[in-house]
This record gives structure tokens, sequence and C-alpha cells, in this order.
């Protein structure tokens, strides 16, 4: 099965064609905001690091920009920096050369303040934007989707309507080729077994459990116990039976299918199928991890609404709340509901929520794009020096 | 498709299925199993979210939701029973206080 996509020069696939401009740092993000305004195709990241870090914070953060100048929705790259930032502009833009596509670098420092930035910013996004404009769709197999899977804002139609519909969808994308990644590392806890289970080899199952008692440490150490009584009475009320049946709820978005890898924040997939990167359960950091890995297109199940986003990628948005999605049309992209009111199955919900993640690849605007919805927001490692 | 459904069955490998409304012990409900229209009366009554078996489940085996293992039988469980924390206990025991 095809979708119509944009060919890149690395031979990788965009759904979208933006001109992306990353600041490096978090003080040359007002020039990099200014350089976009008002220029359609035109997107900055809302960085609000760069600076002051060392070790592993430091290659997180650069890793997540690279990743995100490198991701095949973009079509070209402008990285603006100050000048002194220790995360330079001319480091990012160098990793991002052998995607081959354009990029260019300015400092403040260098160009002499901030308006002369914004002019010479604004003259080659220009530039940019026109080339890109010459660029169109064309025919792409399946199999180079990379699709990202999330949840934010659960209720108890999240584990019994959208979460299975988007899980029958996920085994659809997978089934013709294609990656499916699954995160939150923390909301899998009670069913880290299960998963491990389904890993491709023990090493990868290894990898699962050790990622869940990295987390579990680490929570320990700042005095919270994440596992903590679950499910809790008014779950059990609710019917949900054991903590397995919960986290389930949950990481079935991911679907049923072989997992395949397991990959640390904000790097890409080596292969096909389905792929866990480890993130936190935030909401934003996690969209933000799978995109710098090289995802081009989410699907973001909610329960209570979410306005969520992505700077470079359509975010897809699900409810299986038909009361949500009533208060929040302008927000949510299908209504699941159905499922809950006896009207539809959960395979043929995700064979609709499948047919939506192709006309979205193809084009169609999501809703957070048609709102300008562009959240960014890098996992932090380590803390400013 | 025909009729309303009241009940959600997530995966073909599961033996339980969710009730999407409060049901009464006596109630027939219809669901397709594995492509096979099936009917099932429940031998007790089922909150609305809450899970019945599809088929007799022994005791000390698992039950299959999401395709998956939730837990494991503590009692023989009839088709058509409520299957619940009277009948099941978690794998990973109940994490309190861990």
């Amino acid at each position: 099965m095809n979708f119509q996509g944009y060919r890149r020069p690395s031979g990788k696939t965009g759904l979208r064609n933006h001109v992306l401009v990353i600041p490096s740092v978090v003080c040359s993000q007002g020039a990099a905001e200014a350089i976009t305004r008002n220029l359609k195709g035109a997107v900055y990241l809302a960085n609000v690091f760069g600076c002051a870090q060392v070790g592993a914070d430091r290659e997180q953060t650069k890793r997540t920009l690279v990743g995100f100048g490198t991701n095949p929705n973009v079509f070209a790259v402008l990285v603006v920096g100050n000048g002194c930032e220790n995360l330079p502009a001319k480091e990012i833009s160098e990793a991002i050369i052998p995607s081959g596509k354009r990029v260019e670098f300015i400092e403040i420092q260098d160009v002499g303040g901030t308006k002369k930035t914004i002019a010479k910013g604004r003259r080659i996004v220009r530039e940019m934007l026109a080339d890109a404009a010459a660029l169109e769709r064309e025919p792409i197999p399946l199999r180079e989707l990379i699709m990202a899977t999330e949840c934010g804002g659960s209720d108890y139609t999240s584990g019994l309507a959208s979460n299975p519909a988007l899980g029958a969808a996920s085994d659809l994308v997978v089934g013709e080729g294609g990656t499916v990644i699954l995160s939150e590392t923390t909301e899998l806890i009670g069913a880290e077994h299960l998963l491990a289970k389904r890993a491709r080899t023990p090493e990868i199952g290894r990898k699962v459990l050790d990622l869940i008692a990295w987390w579990e440490k680490e929570a320990i150490a700042t005095g919270q116990d994440i596992r903590g009584a679950n499910p809790a009475p008014g779950n059990i009320a609710g019917g949900i039976t054991t903590i397995e049946e919960k986290s389930l709820g949950c990481i079935y978005k991911g679907g049923t299918t072989t997992l395949e890898e397991v990959i640390r924040y904000a790097f890409p997939p080596t292969g096909k199928g389905l792929v866990l990167m480890d993130t936190p359960g935030h909401d934003i950091d996690q969209l933000t991890g799978m995109m710098a890995g090289g995802s081009q297109i989410a699907v973001f199940t909610t329960g209570r609404g979410t306005p969520t986003g992505s700077p470079i990628a359509p975010v897809i948005k699900i409810t299986g709340n038909a009361e949500t999605y009533r208060k929040m049309k302008d927000n949510i992209d299908l209504n699941v509901s159905e499922i809950l009111q006896g009207k539809e199955t959960v395979k043929d919900a995700g064979k609709r929520i499948f047919e939506e993640v192709i006309a979205v690849a193809s084009g169609r605007l999501t809703k957070a794009e048609k709102l300008g919805q562009r959240d960014f927001c890098i996992f932090k490692i380590g803390l400013n020096f | 498709m025909a009729g309303k459904l009241k009940t959600i069955l997530i995966n073909e490998k599961d033996n339980v299925a969710t009730a999407i409304v409060a049901l009464k012990a006596g109630t027939n409900v219809g669901l397709e199993i594995q492509g096979r229209q099936e009917r099932i009366k429940l031998l007790s009554s089922i909150p609305m979210g809450h899970k019945f078996a599809l088929r007799e489940i022994e005791k000390g085996v698992d039950v299959i939701k999401y395709g998956e293992p939730i837990g494991r039988t503590t009692a023989h469980i009839s088709r058509g029973e409520h299957v619940h924390v009277q009948n099941v206990v978690s794998h990973r025991g109940r994490m309190e206080g861990a």
C-alpha cells in the first residue's frame, strides 16, 4: 500500500515539507521565532536549553535538535545561535549535513545583533521556502512510515476504546512493513514482563526489564514509589482486576506484534516493526523524542482531551470519550466513542484510524496543524551549570 | 454492523469480554468470537466496565485480555460468569507499598 510523500536526498520520506529554524540555545529562540513569523511553511523550535549543559545531558539536547533537523519532514534547516553557547550552531548544523539537505547557520554575535540576524535569517528561509515549493509528492510504500504512538489525559475510555483501536491500527502499519514506536516507559510498569516476552530475542526482552528497573530506582531516589498500590480501589470498582490489565490498557496502543528493538531517547529505530523508545510519560518529552528519532507522524489517544501538536509532524488525536469529542472538536481528529456505544468494533475503528493515517501522511492537515500547535520539550537528564 | 453491541472483545485470543453497559444475570449477549456469532447467557450481573468469561476457564490458568495474560484464576469459572478480583489474582501480586 502507498501514500503520497516527499522523497529526500537521503532516500528517506517526508510527509511534510517544512523549512525548520533551530535555535541552538534559549537566547536565540526569540530571533528564530521572528525569522519564521508569517512565513508559511517555516517553523521553529521552542528550545529552552543549549547552554551550560555537560556530558550526557548536553549530548541528549544536541541529539534531539539534530534529530529534528534530519527528520525527513524537514526540507531545509537554518540553525540560529548566539555565539558563546556551549552547544554551538555550527556543531548542530554540521551534524545535519549528512542528511543531504540544505543547512545553514548564523550567529547573533557574528551578524551583529538581533535585527540583522532576523533580516539575514528571513532572506535564507525565503530562499529555502522557494526551493521547497518546487518539490512534489510521489507514491511511497507504507513500509517507510515511522508512526509514533502516545496517550495522554487518559480516562476509562482509553483502555477500552481508543488504545485498543490504535493497537489494531498499529498492527496494520507493521503488517505493511512499517515501523511503530511505543514510548513512555513508566507506563509499562506491571506489564513489562509481557512486553519482554514478545521481544525478538531474550537480550531485547532483558532491555525492557532493565529500563523499568532504572526508572523505579530513579523514582525511589527522589522518595517516590511509582509502582504504588495498583490497581487502586477506584480502578477495581471500575472493573480493572490486576496491574497487568491496567498497564496493558495503555501499551496496547502499540499493537500486538513482536518487539523488534529497544532504543534510547531520540535515537532512530534501525529496523522495521514495533520499537520501544525509552522516554518519560511526559507528553511533550516523549513526542519530541520520537520525532527526533525520525518518526514522521504521531497518533495520540486521549480521554480527557489534549491540544498537543508537533512543530514538524502531524499529530492525529483520537478519543473514545463522546463528551470530550463534543467539547473539544477543534482539537480532536477522530472519535471512536461508538466502540463504547456498541456501534463499532475495535477492529473497524482500527481500520478507520489506519485510513486516517494514510490520508494525513499524504497531506491532509490535522486539527493541531490547523491550530498551529507546535509543542517542543527535550527530556532533560542533567543540571544546567 | 447489525444491532447494537453490549460488550467489547478487544483481541481474538481473549477469553473474557467487557460489558459496556450494566448487564443483568440471565441476559443473553451476542458477540462475534473468532469470526463466529455466539450467544452467551450471563450467569452473574456484570457492572459496566467489568469482564465475563467467554468460555469455561479452569482453576489456575491464565485470564487473557488484550491478547495477554492479565492474571490467573483462583477458582473454576463458567462461561458467562463475572471475572474479577474474587476469582483472579495478578501474576505480579498486588503492588501495595512495593
